[in-house]
Order: structure tokens, then sequence, then C-alpha cells
């Protein structure tokens, strides 16, 4: 019970801190004001110290199962297992707006501990952005979204967490994934610093890309963790699909991808600042235009939070603050950069670089427009329309074939200019290796499309270029090549499951069996039994191939009583080659189940492209600087 | 450089040729794909258990047997259930934006870079 | 980005921006199907819910009257509640009222008709759903007014309350 208010009172504290060194930010930048400019570290700890005891406040009451706070009446129960009961805690709205607040203070701290090479007005700058947008949330947080109200008199039960939220990959998913958008903050805080400073430089662009590293990693692997788990829980057998909250992560990280490139050739070549200052701008501002749009009930998705309009206008207002203040800054300031009009050639690994943002902020847009059109569209016109998969991968798909070519000749340039590309001859030769092996996979299907086929080949051309980059033994980039190589067998991986998947649906009882290509599929018995918060139907299947071996697979249907649901979970059997998914459902009214058996080929291999490539960031973080 | 031609000749040649199995099971997920759960928080029929969507495949899976082609089982669904139970935006004009804006962002960006990098001046 | 209309251009367009979102928040609804288009009703032939024999539609639909197709199950809840409308419907001369009983066991549809009444004059199964989506129907309940000419005029989404029972027999009053 205490706890309500010590989590409540830290975040006082906090408000009280943020505002101090706000302030104090601005005054020492004229004044030189020593005291503050030295206890600035002391002061950033403090403050992400009391939004930790917050944080654990919060954590505790989850815990203890306090209902006599509001959040955790909403989102708990007495029954509900520990471990589901502590990341219960940002499993919520409220919750995950602490933990937002959390990283940012604690990405403040860390940021002013390990800037000590940057001039110190810089730091100051920085510091002082990062406090605005802490100041913005902890407002939004005490005032439309407290995870510390409380209720009197004291219920004895909570009202549950969903249980499809249930699940240890959905557990750590929150805190990952807002490591990576959060940590984008600082990028794009001491952007504009450096942009009000004229330091945008290589030296900037060299200490800033730990940062830009940082975030992404964490963001591919937070988006990882959410396709994963919808894979796994969700019971339909797909991993993407196109829904709004899933692009609105996915637009973050595509900008995040531009910056990466984009401040290497600001540190080697020193062009490109002002395109840098806008990408952090951008990134940064996608997020928590994201967030906008989860948790204020505009989108309709099976993702969404919160829909309450009230707080997504407060969202709305800080958004569109920042985004203002960002351009007037950029607008002022612009002149500070330092232009540098050396003539690009285009046969080199800059020019290729600049390429790929050009594609990548293409997606970006086709994204951006497809999940936000709706919305103009009916507050213009009162209709509404949906924009699903269709439409992004008719865009997409195209455009991807000429990236991918240009993602496999490119690494192979050299900086500044190429006068003679030693390894033509290989390049070549793979080029031709990777239109004979698509023809031969292309004799295995049948009815794709010709941009499919095309696809495939410039994926292998990607695959095996990269492979041969490898086979160098170049030391240097092996960052590089991990995260190409880990995105070609993304591409290459999705298309093969894509092409060669099969499924049957039909309706069974009990002692049926179907026949599905050359296997046999049979309904042996049902089962029924009782869990800790939930009754369970257990359904018994043999799949019996042609060559006699047998699978069982069990899949099962959940009834939950807090809160009722029911849910449906697949029986799934993972090997390299394939993935062997069957689900079953409940028919309204009637005696038999739904059942649905897919193969899908190449599964894990979507998984393990995604993880090498986010090995590509983690192994640049890790990496010493070259002198 | 003969070869080369050969085998994309042969490419071309071999992605052309669908084989015409009449799959009606890929088409009728293609289409349930592509048909919005009124009911559902943002699934497809395909994906969703709900009765509607098990209403809906049938009924998808009834009109592909009597031999409607995918545009009319859509113009459908699009006069029962309004334009919003479709996941392919229609090419009409209040969509001309949704489609257009992409195309013309790619092509600003490639005459920045064209105008700011000198692509076009000679060397 | 010297150009000084192209900054002018940007800050114009995050304010229409911020306006779309504003407006966008306060309009949040739910989407139906209530104003699609008139169209005439599907004729389609189902099983009589008493008799087990086949009808259609055009055997029904006569009288040049006015028809309220109503689509129920027993296991929905809303549909209780309605009920007393359409009951009161009944006594109206000038609209008859259509059942058609949405995926449901006949058992559990007839102790809802002893418990409830029976206010229709044909009952119709649609044990599959697909009728209901012929007629355009995504959820239970839902009811459909038809003029004497067969065309649907409104379409109830959800259940006939005080408010939508005064409108259906303003509509049935007009033609009169």
């Amino acid at each position: 019970m205490i706890f309500n208010y010590i989590g409540n009172f830290t975040l006082f504290f906090c408000l009280l801190l943020s505002s101090i060194i706000f302030f104090t930010s601005i005054l020492s930048l004229n004044n030189k004001n020593s005291f503050f400019k030295r206890n600035l570290n002391e002061l950033l700890f403090f403050k992400f110290f009391f939004t930790l005891l917050s944080f654990f406040s919060l954590l505790i009451l989850f815990i203890n199962s306090e209902f006599s706070n509001e959040t955790v009446l909403n989102n708990s129960h007495i029954s509900k297992p520990l471990f589901y009961k502590i990341s219960g805690t940002w499993g919520n709205h409220e919750g995950s707006l602490l933990l937002w607040l959390l990283i940012l203070t604690f990405c403040a701290f860390f940021y002013f501990l390990k800037s000590k090479n940057r001039p110190l007005d810089e730091r100051l700058l920085t510091i002082m952005f990062q406090e605005l947008i802490i100041i913005g949330f902890l407002f939004f947080l005490l005032k439309a979204s407290n995870p510390f109200n409380i209720i009197f008199p004291v219920p004895n039960e909570g009202m549950g967490l969903n249980p499809i939220l249930q699940d240890p990959l959905l557990a750590i998913h929150p805190p990952i994934l807002y490591l990576g958008y959060v940590s984008t903050s600082i990028v794009f805080s001491s952007s504009l610093a450096g942009l009000m400073r004229g330091n945008i430089n290589n030296f900037w662009a060299k200490h800033i890309k730990s940062w830009v590293y940082i975030s992404w990693t964490f963001l591919t692997l937070g988006i990882l963790l959410g396709s994963i788990w919808a894979y796994y829980e969700l019971g339909w057998g797909g991993f993407w699909f196109w829904d709004p909250v899933e692009n609105i992560s996915l637009m973050p990280w595509l900008s995040l991808t531009a910056l990466v490139h984009c401040i290497l050739v600001l540190e080697k070549r020193s062009i490109l600042h002002s395109w840098t200052v806008i990408l952090s701008i951008i990134t940064f501002t996608l997020g928590i235009c994201g967030t906008f749009l989860v948790r204020s009930g505009i989108l309709n998705s099976i993702h969404t939070f919160a829909n309450d309009p009230e707080r997504g206008l407060y969202i709305l207002f800080f958004l569109f603050f920042l985004i203002f203040l960002s351009i007037l800054i950029y607008f002022i300031y612009e002149d500070k950069f330092e232009t540098n009009n050396k003539n690009l050639n285009f046969y080199s690994k800059d020019f290729s670089i600049i390429l790929n943002n050009w594609f990548v902020m293409y997606f970006l847009s086709v994204i951006l427009i497809g999940t936000i059109y709706p919305i103009f569209l009916e507050v213009l016109s009162n209709e509404k329309i949906s924009v699903g998969p269709p439409f992004f991968n008719k865009l997409i798909i195209p455009f991807l074939i000429p990236f991918l070519i240009f993602m496999s000749i490119g690494p192979n340039l050299k900086w500044i200019k190429n006068n003679k590309l030693s390894n033509k001859l290989n390049l070549i030769f793979i080029f031709i290796l990777s239109i004979v092996i698509t023809i031969f996979v292309s004799r295995f299907y049948s009815s794709v499309a010709l941009n499919i086929t095309i696809l495939l080949t410039a994926s292998f051309y990607l695959f095996f270029v990269t492979i041969k980059d490898f086979a160098k033994k170049n030391y240097k980039n092996y960052s590089q090549m991990f995260s190409h190589f880990g995105f070609s067998l993304l591409v290459l991986s999705i298309l093969m499951n894509s092409i060669f998947s099969n499924e049957v649906t039909s309706n069974m009882q009990v002692g049926d069996e179907i026949k599905f290509l050359d296997k046999k599929i049979k309904l042996q018995k049902l089962e029924n039994t009782k869990e800790a918060n939930f009754l369970k139907l257990i359904a018994h299947f043999k799949i019996e191939d042609k060559d006699k071996i047998e699978l069982f697979f069990k899949p099962e249907i959940r009834i939950y009583d807090k809160p009722e649901t029911i849910t449906s979970e697949a029986a799934i059997k993972t090997d390299i080659f394939r993935d062997r998914f069957l689900v079953i459902n409940l028919v309204k009214e009637n005696d038999y189940l739904n059942v649905r058996y897919q193969e899908k080929p190449f599964m894990v291999w979507i998984w393990i492209s995604a993880i090498l490539i986010s090995l590509g960031g983690i192994i640049n973080i890790f990496k010493k600087n070259e002198k | 450089m003969k070869i080369k031609i050969i085998l994309l000749v042969i490419l071309v040649l071999i992605s052309f040729s669908k084989r015409s199995f009449s799959n009606d099971l890929k088409l009728e997920n293609k289409i349930n794909k592509n048909l919005r759960c009124l009911i559902c928080q943002g699934q497809s029929i395909y994906d969703s258990q709900s009765d509607f969507a098990e209403s809906m495949k049938l009924v998808v899976k009834q009109k592909i047997e009597a031999g409607m082609s995918e545009e009319d089982i859509y113009s459908f669904f699009k006069i029962q259930y309004g334009e919003w139970i479709l996941y392919d935006p229609q090419f009409n004009i209040k969509n001309f934006a949704l489609w257009l804006l992409p195309i013309l962002i790619f092509l600003a960006g490639g005459i920045i870079i064209i105008v700011k990098f000198g692509v076009l001046k000679k060397r | 980005m010297k150009n000084k209309y192209l900054k002018i251009f940007i800050i114009i367009f995050f304010i229409f921006s911020f306006f779309i979102f504003y407006y966008g928040l306060k309009q949040k609804d739910l989407y139906t199907t209530e104003n699609s288009g008139i169209q005439k009703f599907p004729n389609l032939t189902l099983q009589d819910f008493f008799t087990n024999k086949q009808i259609s539609f055009e055997d029904i639909l006569i009288d040049g009257n006015y028809y309220l197709v109503n689509i129920w199950a027993s296991w929905c809840l809303p549909c209780r509640d309605e009920h007393i409308y359409l009951t009161q419907l009944k006594k109206n001369s000038s609209v008859k009222i259509i059942g058609i009983n949405y995926k449901d066991k006949k058992s559990n549809a007839e102790k809802f008709l002893d418990e409830f009444g029976n206010p229709y004059e044909y009952i119709l199964n649609d044990k599959d759903g697909i009728a209901s989506i012929e007629i355009g129907a995504y959820g239970v309940p839902e009811s459909f007014i038809l003029n004497r000419q067969k065309e649907i005029v409104k379409k109830i989404i959800g259940p006939i309350d005080q408010k939508k029972f005064k409108k259906v027999l303003k509509i049935i009053k007009n033609e009169n």
C-alpha cells in the first residue's frame, strides 16, 4: 500500500529534478555556472534513481497483487503466475509509460557519463532537450496515465491480464523494443544540440555512432521478438500482418537503418550533414508518433493498448510540439552546417549508401502513407477504407529487386572512387549463378508472379555475394557482412516460405482422418484437463506420411475465466527444413472441431536471419574504434 | 555473352509459363486474406475464427465453385459491406493519392539526388 | 532548403496534419454497414425451421406488405432485449416479420421461442451463416426492413431499442 505513495512521490521528485536540470542547463550555457555543471552527473543519476524507485514500487504492487492500485486491479489477478505478475507491470498502458520514462532517464544519465569528449555546451544542450522530452512524459504520466491511482474500498480480485499476453516472449518484447525506441531520443537531442552549436561533423558522427547502433540493434531484436510471439501464440501461422502497430514499429527501424548507413558517410567523407540531422529528427518523432497512434484509439488494430482519445490528445500535442520545435531549430540554424560540396563519384561506396537511403526512405513512405492515409480519408470524406498486405506488397516488392542488387554491389566498391572494380568478374559470375539457381528452384513451383521470381534471383545474388565476402576474411567489415547476409537470408526465407507453403483446413470429429498431399491426418482423441487459471481441451492428432513415419500433435483450446477468453494454442513442430503447424478451433453449437494444418518451409531461417542482422549491430557496438 | 542471353531468355520463358493448376484452395486463401473480418480488430477472415469469418469463408468457397472471378467476388462484398472490407485499396479517385504519393516521393528522392550530387554533370 | 516557399509549405503541411489527427481523434466511431445503398433483397432458398422443407424468399415475400427480416439466435443475449419490440410489431398489420435462425440448435431455439414468444410469420434456418452474408449482415442481431418492392430500405445493426423501434414505425407509416 505504501508503495503507491512512494511510487507517486518519487515521480514528483523526478519532475522537480527534471525542471531544475532543464533550467540550469539553459542558464549554464551562458553563465558558466560551475556548480551545476559539475554536479549534473549526480543530478542525472538521482533522477534516474527516483524513476527506478517508482518503477520498482509498481513492480512490488503487482507482485503483491495490491488491488488498491487501479493499474494492478485492471491488469492482474491473484492466481496469475509470478512471472506474469512481474511482466504485467509493463504490459499495460500506464506501466509501459513508466518503463519509457525509466529508459529515458537512464539514457540521459548514461549519455552525460559517456560524452566527456564532446564540448560542454553541446552536452548541456543535449541534456536540455532530453529533459524537455522527459518533462513531457512526466506530465502525461502524472496527469493522464498515473499508474498509482488508489481505489477505495480495496477489491478482492483483479480483472486479469489477457491470457494471450501471458507469454515469456511477450514479457520481454516491450522492454527490448522500448530500449530501441527510447535510445533514439539521445540521437535526436544530440542532433539538435549539435545543430545549434554547429558541431555536426565527422567527430560528432563518430561519437553518436554507438548510440545509433545500440538503438538499431535493440529495435531489430524487439521487432523480431514480436513476430516470433505472433507466430507461436496467435495461432494463425503468420508472423507479419502489416498491422498498423507493426508498421509503426517498422518505420523508426527503417529510418534508423538509413541513419546507420548515413552516419558512416558523415564520418568517413564529411558530407550529408543536414540529411543526418533530418533523419535523427524523423526517427525519434516516428517513435513518438507511433506511441500516439497506438494509444489513442485512432487506429483499428489487434494490438491497440488503450482506446482513450483524451490521452491521445495529449500525445498529439506533445508530438507536434516536438515536430515544430525541431523544424524551427533546423530552419534557424541550418546555415551552421559546414558546407562541403565535394564532388561525388557515383561509382563509390558513398554513393551506394545514398542510394540505400533513397530506397529505404521510399519504403518508409510507403508504410507511412499506407498507415495514415485511411485516417486522413476518414476525416476529410467520412469514408473508411482498409489498407492491407496487398498494398504494401505491390509497392515494396518490385523496388526490393534493385535494392538487393545495389546492396550486393555497394559494399564491394571503395570509398570516394572506384577506379577499377577488381572483383568485377566475380560479381558477374555470381549473377549468372543466381539466375541458374533461380531457374532450378522455379521448376518446383507454379503460378508465381514474375516479379517474385526476379526477386528470388536478386536475393540469391546478395546471398552469394555476401558469402564470397565472408570467404575473403575481411575482419574489418564483419558487422556489415553479417547484417547484409542476414538480410539476404531473410528475404530468401520469406520468399521460399510463401511460395512453398501448403495447408489444409477441415472440420473433424474424433476418429476422422483426412488426406493431405502424401500424409494422413487423424484425430485420435480429445482430453479435458484443468490448470491453474484455465480449462484445457487437448486434441490428440497423429500424422502419418508415406513412409509410415508417425508424428503426434497436441494442439489445445484454453478457456480462461479471468477475463473470460478462449484461446487456441497451436502445436508446432520445428526443424531446419520446415515447420509443421496444427491448430484447432471450436465451431459454435457443433460437436466437431475446425482443424488447420500447415506445412511452412524454412520458418526457422526467418528468425535466424533476423538474429544475424542484429548480430551485425552487436558486433559494431563492441568493436573498438579504429584510430 | 551469348550464354548469358540464352539463360536470361530461358528464365523469362519459365517464369511466364504458369502451369495452370486450377488450384482452388490457393485462390480461396488469396481471397480470404484480402477480406477483412468486420467484427474483429484488424484480422482477415483467413486469420480469424469468428462466426462471421467462418461463414464468409464458406460463401467465398461457394462463389469460387459457382465460377465467379476474383474481381466479381470482391465487387460482391464491396456492395454488401462497403470498401472497408477489402484490404487491397481500389484504384479510384479517392485512393488516387494513396497509390500515387509513394511513387511521387520516390521520384522526388531521385530528383533531389540528381540535383544535389550533380549526377548529370559532365566530369 | 534555402527555398522559402518550401519551408512555408512544410510548416503548413504539418499544421494541416495536426488538425487532421485532432479531428480524427474526436471522430472515432465504429464501422457499420447501415448506410450501404438500397438493394433488392436476394432470393434465397432456405430450410423452414418447423417443417424442414425448402422455401424460397420469393414464395414468402408476397402480399405487398412491409417485411422485417430479423436475424436471431438463442445464444445471443441482445436478441432477448429486442424481442419485446418484435412482439409489438407483430400486432402491426402493415408489417410481417420473418426470422432467420443463425447458427443455432433447434431445441435451444424452440426453448427461446417458448420463453419469449414467436413474432415470426416464418422462420428459416441459417446453420452455416451463408444466408446472412448473402443478405449483407455480419452479426447478430440484425434486422432488415423491406418495402413493398422487396427492396432493403433500412438496416438495423444490433438489437432494436426504443429509438430504433420508433424509426421502424415511421418507415412503415410513411408509405401507408
